[in-house]
C-alpha cells in the first residue's frame, strides 16, 4: 500500500470535522496527480482558470476507458436517463440549461424567484414556529432540511406529501456521487428508476392540469428551444430535485454552526439591518457546502499550476480549499462578513454556475436571520458536530442545538 | 449604481434578486437601471454581494456602513502625497475614477476636477442603449460615488490652455489653476456631420452626451417614420438595434463593407450584418450620405450615394470621434488627431517625445504604447480601458520613481445590440487572421481568436462571454495561433481566414510634426497643423 496522499485523507471521513489543515497543506502544491490519475487541483487561480477553459469537459464520455468507473451515477442516470446537464458540454448544456431556465429566470421569469420571497419567508416562519414549546432541536431535521426540500417542492410542483418518499431515494443518489462503490451505484441505479417513474406520472398529471409551477411550465410551454423531451425532462427534474435538497441544507446547517462558534456575528444579525446580505456570502466562501467539483475531464493536455494535466483523465476541483487561499483572498483563514469584494468559489464559476444561487442566497439569509432574532441564548450541544458521510457535500448530518426560548415571528 | 460590464459575465445573479434594476437580454446580456428607485435598495444591496465577478458598483451613500479604514499615512517627506496641489480636466467616468484613487492611495492633498459639462460624472454606454429604449432616464445616469473625493468641482468651465512653464490650468472664464500635478482626461466628443448647414438641421443627433441623447430620446418617442443611421461601428449598430427594438423603420449607410469591421474585421463584420438584416434593418453597404436635405431647418430626405432619396425625419450622426485636445495645442506637450500620446505609465510625453514628470493623462484621450502588442502606440476608447488607466495614472502621479505601475491591463469592451452580448479582448484590429474556435456562427454562440504572424492577439464572443478569460490569458501568454489543442463545443469550420480589417491609416498629407536643428542640443520637434481641424 503507498501513503495516503493529502486528497485521501481530506476524503477521509475522520477528516470531516475540521479538513481546513489539510487543505493548507493541498495548497503547497496547485495541481498534485494523484496515484489512480486523477489530478486535484487546490489553488484559487487554477482553479478559477479551468472553469473557464475549454479544454475541460463535464461530459464523462471524454474520459479514458480506463478511468470510465469514476464517472459517477449523476452522470448516466445510473444507465437509466441520459445525462442532466451538469455533465454536458456546450452546445447540448447551453440548451438544456436555458430551457430549464425558462421556468426558473431570467430572461424568461425575471421575478419568479423575487416573488418566492414572502413564501420563503412563511415557510421559515412556520419550520422556527415548530421548535416553540421545547429547549432544544436538531437544527438540520428541524429547519436545515425541511426548509429547502419545501421550496424546491413547491417550485417543481411536487406535492409536499410525497416528499419522504423521494427523500428515500434521493439518499442513495448523493451516496454514492461522493464514494462510487458498486453496490452504492447499483443502488442508486434503482433509485434513478423510482425518482424517474415517479416524475412521469407526476408530468402526466401536471400535462392535464397545469398549475405554476415549474414542471407545469416544462410540459406546457413552447420556447424557441422547444422543450425538454423525455429523458431529458427527468434528468433536468432529478437534478434539480437533489441540487435543492442536498446543498442548501449544508450552508444552513454550517451557517448556524459558524454563527454559534462567532458569537459577534450572530449579535450583528439579530441587530444590524441587512447583514445577512454579506454575512451569507462570506458563509458561502468560508464555510461552502459544496466542498469539490469532482466531474471535469481534460479534452486535451492543459499546463497548468507546473503540472501537465493530461487528456482523458479526470479533474477534481477542490472549491473549499481555493476558498482559503491566502495568495488571492486577504485574511482567508477568517470569517470577516464585512470583506469587500468577496469574490468565491462556492457556486462554481463559468457556464456551470450554479443554477440555483440565487434562491440559495435567499434561503439561507431568511432562514439565518430568523433563527438568530427569535431562539434565545442558542448554544450548542456538540462541537463539532456529527458528520454526513459525503466529502463532496459536507456538513452537519444533525446540529442539536439547546436554548431559552422562542421569539414571536 | 453602476455595472463594471467589462467584468460581467452574465450571471444573471443580479437580475434574479432585484429583476426591476437588472434585465437580462437573451442569455446574458444585461441591462440595468443606474438610479433604482429607494424601495429597491436591499434587493440591489443582495445583488451587488452576490455578483460572481463583483461586477456592480454602488454609491457609498446606499452601502451598509464599513467600519472606518485605517487611515493611510503619507511617509516622512512625502509633500506632494500630504499638501501637494493636483488638477483633473475633464470631469467624466477616468477623471472621476482618477479623483477616486488618489484618496484611496492616501492624498491629502487639494484636488481641483474641471470639466465643461454642467453635470457631475455620468456612464455613458446607456446613452445608446437603455436610455434610448426608455428603460432609463439620460439625467439618471450618474456615476455613483464609491468614497469622499472632497474635491472642489469646477463644473461648466472649459479648460482653455495649458502654462507648462508656470504649471497652470487656465479656464474660459480667465481663471488660473495652478498645479503640482495635472491629469488630463477629455476624452472624446462625436465627430459631427461635415457640412455645418445640414448638421444644423433638427432631426441630426450625435451621441455622447446626456443632452444629445436625452434629445434623441425624445424625438424617438414621437414615432418618425424612419431614422438614418450613418456609420456602423458599436454606436450605430446599437442605435439600429434601438430603432428595432421600438419598432421604427431604420436604415443604416455604412462606408465600409459591413458593420463593425473596422473594430472586429469583415469576417464578423458580416455576421453582424446578416443579424441585421434578419432584424428587418434596412442595411446599406459600400454606401455614403451624399447630403442631408431640409425644409424649414427640419431634416426631411437623405441622398445616399447609391443614388436613392430616402425620405427621413431623424438621421443619427455615428462617425465616431474627435480627441479634445484643442486646449493643449500650444502646450508643447504630444498632442494631434491621435490624442494626448504617453508612456506605460501615463506620463504625456513633450511633442519631442520626451516624457513630462508632471503632466498624466488617462481615458479615451490617451494614446498609449502597448509592450504585448510590440510597443505599439494605441488609443483605446473604451470604458474598461478608462478606468484601469485612471487608477494607474493616479497612483503614478503620487509615487516616486521606484514605486510606479505599468499600465498592462488587456483591452476589453462590449456591446449590446439586437439581444446579442458582443465581448471582445485583445486587439483584434492588429490581426491578419480569425477562427472560429468554439460554437457556431448559425447559433449565434461562438467564439473567435483572432491571430497575428502565429500568435493570439485578441478574441471575441458572440454570447459566450463566460470563456473570454481563457483567450485573455493566451494572450498575455502569446500563445500560439491558431490555437493547437481539442476544445469542447468546437466548431464545424475551424480553419482560420483572413480577419479582414481595414487597410491602417498613418499620417500623410496630415502630418503633423516637424524637425528643426541640427546640433544634438538644438533639435526640437514642432506640431505643425496646416489647416485648424474642427
Ligand atoms: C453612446 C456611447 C456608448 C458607449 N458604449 C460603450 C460600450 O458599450 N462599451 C465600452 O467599452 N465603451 C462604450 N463607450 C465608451 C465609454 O463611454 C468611454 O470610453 C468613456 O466615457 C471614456 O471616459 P473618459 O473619461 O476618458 O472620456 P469622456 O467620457 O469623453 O469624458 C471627457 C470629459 O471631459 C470634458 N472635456 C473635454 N474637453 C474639456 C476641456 N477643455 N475642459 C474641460 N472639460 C473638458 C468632456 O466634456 C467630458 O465630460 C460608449 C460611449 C458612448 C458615447
Ligand atoms: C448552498 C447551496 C448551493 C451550492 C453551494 C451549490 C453549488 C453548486 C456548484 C458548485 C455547482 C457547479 C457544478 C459544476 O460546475 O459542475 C452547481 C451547479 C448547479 N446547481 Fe447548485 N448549489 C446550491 C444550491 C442549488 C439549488 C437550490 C439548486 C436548484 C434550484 C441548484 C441547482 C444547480 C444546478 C441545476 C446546477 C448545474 C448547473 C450547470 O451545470 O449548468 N443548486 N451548484
Ligand atoms: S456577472 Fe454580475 S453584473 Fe453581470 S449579470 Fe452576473 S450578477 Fe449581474
Amino acid at each position: 500500500m503507498t501513503e495516503p496522499s493529502v486528497f485521501d485523507e481530506i476524503v477521509d471521513f475522520h477528516n470531516r470535522a475540521n479538513p481546513w489543515p489539510l487543505y493548507d497543506k493541498l495548497r503547497t502544491q496547485p495541481v498534485w496527480q494523484e496515484a489512480d490519475g486523477t489530478f486535484v487541483v487546490s489553488t484559487f487561480r487554477e482553479i478559477y482558470a479551468l472553469f473557464h477553459d475549454p479544454r475541460i469537459s463535464s461530459d464523462a464520455a471524454n474520459l479514458l476507458p480506463e478511468f470510465a468507473h469514476k464517472a459517477g451515477p449523476l452522470s448516466d442516470g445510473g444507465g437509466a436517463l441520459p445525462p442532466s446537464f451538469i455533465r454536458t458540454d456546450a452546445p447540448r448544456h447551453d440548451t438544456l440549461r436555458r430551457i430549464a431556465m425558462r421556468q426558473f429566470g431570467p430572461p424568461h421569469r425575471p421575478d419568479r424567484i423575487d416573488k418566492l420571497v414572502p413564501a420563503l419567508e412563511a415557510i421559515v416562519t412556520r419550520l422556527v414556529d415548530g421548535l416553540v414549546g421545547k429547549d432544544q432541536c436538531d437544527l438540520v431535521d428541524d429547519v436545515a432540511y425541511p426548509f429547502p426540500v419545501a421550496v424546491i417542492c413547491e417550485l417543481l410542483g411536487v406535492p409536499e406529501e410525497d416528499e419522504p418518499r423521494f427523500s428515500a431515494w434521493v439518499d442513495p443518489i448523493v451516496n454514492s456521487a461522493g464514494q462510487p462503490t458498486p453496490e452504492s451505484k447499483e443502488q442508486a441505479k434503482e433509485a434513478f428508476q423510482q425518482l424517474g417513474m415517479y416524475m412521469f406520472q407526476l408530468a402526466q398529471r401536471r400535462k392535464a392540469d397545469p398549475g405554476d409551477d415549474m414542471l407545469s411550465g416544462y410540459v406546457t410551454d413552447d420556447g424557441p428551444d422547444g422543450q425538454l423531451e423525455g429523458g431529458d425532462l427527468f434528468a433536468t427534474l432529478i437534478l434539480l430535485l437533489i441540487a435543492g435538497h442536498e446543498t442548501t441544507v449544508n450552508l444552513i446547517a454550517n451557517g448556524w454552526l459558524t454563527l454559534l462558534r462567532h458569537p459577534e456575528a450572530l449579535q450583528r444579525l439579530r441587530t444590524e439591518p441587512d447583514f445577512s446580505i454579506r454575512m451569507v456570502e462570506e458563509l458561502l466562501r468560508y464555510e461552502p457546502s459544496v466542498h469539490f467539483v469532482p466531474n471535469r475531464i481534460a479534452v486535451a493536455d492543459i499546463e497548468i499550476g507546473g503540472t501537465t494535466i493530461r487528456k482523458g483523465h479526470p479533474v477534481v476541483l477542490v472549491l473549499a480549499s481555493g476558498n482559503r487561499d491566502g495568495e488571492c483572498i486577504p485574511h482567508a483563514d477568517r470569517f470577516d462578513p464585512d470583506r469587500a469584494d468577496n469574490v468565491h468559489l462556492a457556486f462554481g464559476n463559468g457556464v456551470h454556475y450554479c443554477f440555483g444561487a440565487p434562491l440559495a442566497r435567499l434561503e439561507a439569509q431568511l432562514a439565518l436571520t430568523q433563527l438568530a432574532k427569535r431562539l434565545q441564548n442558542p448554544r450548542l450541544l456538540a462541537d463539532p458536530p456529527p458528520y454526513r458521510p459525503s466529502p463532496v457535500l459536507r456538513g452537519p448530518i444533525h446540529l442539536p442545538v439547546a436554548y431559552d426560548g422562542v421569539l414571536p415571528a | 449604481m453602476v455595472v463594471d460590464l467589462t467584468k460581467c459575465q452574465g450571471y444573471a445573479q443580479c437580475a434574479f434578486l432585484a429583476p426591476e434594476a437588472f434585465r437580462m437580454v437573451g442569455d446574458e446580456a444585461l441591462m440595468f437601471d443606474p438610479a433604482p428607485s429607494a424601495d429597491q435598495r436591499v434587493k440591489v444591496l443582495r445583488a451587488a454581494a452576490a455578483c460572481p465577478v463583483q461586477a456592480l458598483q454602488v454609491d457609498m451613500a446606499d452601502l451598509p456602513q464599513q467600519p472606518p479604514a485605517e487611515p493611510l499615512v503619507a511617509a516622512k517627506g512625502d509633500r506632494l502625497r500630504r499638501d501637494g496641489r493636483i488638477v483633473i480636466v475633464g470631469a467624466s467616468l477616468a477623471g472621476l475614477k482618477a479623483a477616486e484613487q488618489l484618496r484611496a492611495d492616501g492624498f491629502t492633498g487639494t484636488l481641483t476636477v474641471i470639466g465643461d459639462e454642467p453635470e457631475e460624472p455620468y456612464d455613458r454606454p446607456p446613452l445608446s442603449k437603455q436610455v434610448q429604449t426608455g428603460f432609463v432616464a439620460s439625467a439618471d445616469t450618474t456615476l455613483p460615488r464609491r468614497r469622499d473625493i472632497a474635491a472642489d468641482w469646477k463644473l461648466g468651465v472649459a479648460a482653455t490652455g495649458l502654462d507648462l512653464e508656470r504649471k497652470r490650468v487656465v479656464l474660459a472664464d480667465g481663471q488660473e489653476v495652478e498645479f503640482d500635478r495635472l491629469l488630463v482626461t477629455t476624452g472624446v466628443r462625436a465627430r459631427p456631420w461635415p457640412v455645418p448647414e445640414e448638421a444644423a438641421l433638427d432631426g441630426v443627433f450625435t451621441i455622447r452626451t446626456r443632452g444629445d441623447a436625452a434629445g434623441l430620446r425624445e424625438r424617438l418617442l414621437a414615432h418618425p417614420k424612419r431614422v438614418l443611421v450613418i456609420g456602423s461601428g458599436f454606436t450605430g449598430s446599437e442605435m439600429a438595434s434601438v430603432c428595432v427594438e421600438l419598432g421604427i423603420p431604420v436604415t443604416v449607410a455604412e462606408a465600409g463593407p459591413a458593420p463593425l469591421s473596422g473594430a472586429l474585421g469583415g469576417v464578423i463584420g458580416r455576421i453582424s450584418a446578416g443579424i441585421m438584416r434578419e432584424h428587418g434593418v434596412d442595411l446599406r453597404t459600400h454606401t455614403k450620405v451624399s447630403s442631408l436635405q431640409g425644409e424649414d431647418g427640419k431634416l426631411r430626405r437623405a441622398a445616399l450615394s447609391d443614388g436613392t432619396t430616402l425620405d427621413v425625419d431623424v438621421a443619427v450622426v455615428a462617425l465616431g470621434g474627435i480627441r479634445n485636445v484643442e486646449w493643449l495645442e500650444s502646450s508643447g506637450l504630444a498632442v494631434g488627431v491621435w490624442g494626448l500620446a504617453c508612456d506605460a505609465g501615463c506620463r504625456a510625453f513633450t511633442a519631442a517625445g520626451l516624457v513630462t514628470d508632471d503632466v498624466f493623462v488617462a481615458g479615451d484621450v490617451a494614446r498609449q504604447p502597448q509592450p504585448m502588442f510590440g510597443y505599439q502606440f494605441l488609443a483605446m476608447e473604451h470604458w474598461g480601458n478608462a478606468v484601469t488607466q485612471a487608477e494607474v495614472a493616479a497612483h503614478n502621479m503620487i509615487s516616486s520613481e521606484t514605486d510606479r505601475w505599468p499600465h498592462l491591463e488587456m483591452p476589453a469592451f462590449w456591446s449590446l445590440q439586437f439581444g446579442h452580448n458582443i465581448k471582445s479582448v485583445g486587439v483584434p484590429p492588429i490581426a491578419d487572421q480569425i477562427a472560429i474556435t468554439q460554437g457556431s456562427v448559425e447559433s449565434r454562440q461562438f467564439v473567435a481568436a483572432y491571430g497575428y504572424k502565429g500568435r493570439v492577439v485578441g478574441a471575441v464572443s458572440w454570447n459566450q462571454g463566460k470563456w473570454l478569460d481563457f483567450y485573455q490569458q493566451l494572450i498575455e501568454q502569446a500563445a500560439p495561433f491558431p490555437l493547437p489543442y481539442d476544445m469542447t463545443n468546437p466548431p464545424p469550420d475551424p480553419v482560420p481566414v483572413p480577419a479582414e480589417f481595414p487597410d491602417r491609416q498613418y499620417p500623410g498629407r496630415e502630418a503633423t510634426v516637424v524637425v528643426t536643428g541640427h546640433d544634438p542640443s538644438e533639435r526640437r520637434a514642432t506640431l505643425v497643423r496646416p489647416s485648424r481641424r474642427r
